[in-house]
């Protein structure tokens, strides 16, 4: 079985919203993928079923061997350890500063203040803002806010990175920032990473795998791929 | 060790969060307080209803006089009777009309004078029989059927007024469980409520927390401390004031109630035991109130 499994996959919001149909997919470990479309295609939806945010309505989805749709709602931490999310908006606790946000999994797990100090340091050191540790998430910019949302993703360095349009709100040199500091990631730590966008940019430049949606439904899967114009299909 | 460390954590959340929300924790804290105050009379209520009922028990008895020419076999029958009855205790005590007179007649000395003044034989004295019932408030009933006995002249027992007292306080105990009952549930609402709120404010950091793989045990874990601690800390002034109110009237009425037949509970024997499940009360109570409000946020 592969890293990443999905089989007929479907899922409809109880809004009636139907957000998949029928997807099927496999992604090996090391992998880096990209998942395009259009807004409302889908992309957010097949991200959050695989750190199980959502289930699915049919269908299976396996990460790292774990039957995701069937986790308990008690179990999904063991999961979500395994995996780093980077979330368009950040999700950074306003409260606490760089550091304590990048540490907050870390203590929460109940590790060691050795440990965790040694962690977040080289997290931060990956992802360049060595020198912020104690800086307040509205004292940065979004660029740098969004690197603390990796390093907090990789602190814990998971075998599985998800980014849902992490360059989302960011303009295009801060974005060419965060892919070169996601992509190091990537070469250097051995992770996958799924990251949903629609920058056509970044797709064309990095040349990855590149799995479109379209309302829906996978409508292609290509190797060194770019970006689809869907008028075009 | 790992174990250690998010307890101490976790108690260190708590404590913030009480601390951080303080109009709010007060607000719970108060309610706790006047609900674990009203808890704590009913206790006490309770407490001496039960204790007061027990000592009335010893009091009542039954006296059944028996007809003076009864003989040997017609008392022994009776005693028989008496003691089929149901609600008669194992302790019947017989008292033959002449242990009585030598009694007497060793009680004091005019009465000795008056008893000399018969023969051996002339006894007008009647035999008696002092019975212990089971359940106070039958005692009524229980001295008909026994003056219904043949060769039993009559019976007598305690003031009726005692009896209707008596029942009077099965009421009282029961409705004070159930005044506890419902109070309790009244305070895990409240303070369920209260950490409802201040989990609402932190339901994003609870969201985050989640998304980054806590466990839920460690995510509910400050919220449960934080609700016991508001419960311990209700719990404070309701057990001062039982401890200087319950003394200070024990001393006020002189240990009675009313009547020298109806002795309180002695402080010392009670507001201890009172306080410890008042505390106990107000912790646990907390710690559920506060559970019942996270789990509405650990879902998905």
């Amino acid at each position: 079985m592969e890293f990443i499994e999905l089989n007929h996959v479907f899922k409809v919001y109880k809004n009636g919203v139907s957000a998949l149909a029928d997807v099927s997919l496999k992604i090996a470990k090391g992998d880096f993928v990209f998942i395009i479309g259009q807004s409302g295609s889908g992309k957010s939806t097949l991200t959050k079923l695989l750190y199980r945010e959502e289930k699915p309505n049919r269908g299976s989805v396996f990460v790292g061997g774990i039957n995701v749709g069937k986790l308990r709602n008690g179990n999904v931490y063991k999961l979500r350890r395994k995996i780093g999310v980077v979330f368009q908006d950040f999700k950074l606790l306003p409260k606490l500063t760089v550091y304590e946000n990048v540490a907050y999994p870390l203590e929460s797990y109940g590790m060691s203040q050795r440990e965790i100090r040694d962690r977040v340091k080289k997290a931060l050191e990956r992802v360049g803002l060595k020198n912020k540790l104690r800086s307040y998430p509205n004292q940065l910019s979004g660029g740098e806010q969004q690197r603390v949302c990796i390093a907090r993703a990789i602190v814990n360095e998971p075998k599985l990175i998800i980014c849902d349009e992490p360059t989302g709100d960011l303009d295009p040199k801060m974005s060419k920032e965060i892919m070169d500091v996601i992509e190091s990631i990537n070469r250097d730590m051995g992770s996958t990473i799924i990251m949903a966008t629609h920058d056509k940019e970044i797709v064309n430049r990095t040349k990855k795998r590149v799995i479109c949606l379209h309302d829906g439904v996978l409508i292609s899967d290509k190797e060194k791929g770019t970006y689809i114009e869907n008028e075009s299909v | 060790m790992r174990v250690f460390r998010i307890i101490r954590k976790s108690f260190r959340d708590a404590f913030k969060s009480v601390f951080r929300n303080f109009s709010l924790s007060m607000a719970s804290i108060s309610c706790t307080a006047v609900t674990l105050i009203l808890v704590a009379v009913a206790v006490l209520v309770t407490y001496n209803v039960n204790s007061i009922t027990e000592d009335l028990k010893d009091v009542l008895t039954i006296v059944v006089f028996v007809d003076s020419d009864a003989t040997e076999e017609e008392i022994s029958s009776i005693e028989e009777s008496i003691r089929s009855i149901s609600n008669v205790q194992d302790n019947l005590e017989y008292n033959s009309k002449d242990d009585i007179k030598n009694q007497l007649r060793d009680s004091d000395e005019s009465m000795a004078q008056v008893i000399d003044t018969l023969t051996e034989e002339e006894n007008p004295l009647q035999s008696t029989f002092v019975v212990n019932v089971v359940d106070v408030k039958e005692i009524t009933d229980t001295a008909n059927q026994i003056k219904e006995l043949d060769k039993v002249t009559s019976v007598k027992y305690g003031e009726s007024i005692v009896n209707q007292v008596v029942s009077m306080f099965d009421v009282v105990s029961i409705s004070c469980i159930v005044a506890v009952i419902a109070l309790i549930l009244v305070t895990a609402f409240l303070i369920g409520n209260t950490i409802k709120i201040t989990i609402f404010s932190r339901r994003q950091e609870i969201n985050i927390m989640r998304l980054v793989g806590t466990s839920n045990t460690v995510i509910k874990l400050p919220f449960l401390i934080e609700g016991f601690v508001l419960g311990i800390i209700g719990a404070i002034v309701p057990i001062i004031i039982t401890i200087y109110g319950y003394t200070f009237l024990y001393d006020y009425v002189g240990g009675k109630f009313f009547v020298d037949m109806m002795v309180l509970v002695e402080p010392a024997e009670i507001i201890y035991t009172c306080s410890f499940v008042l505390l106990l009360v107000g912790g646990l109570v907390g710690m559920f109130g506060s559970l019942r409000a996270v789990r509405r946020y650990l879902k998905v």
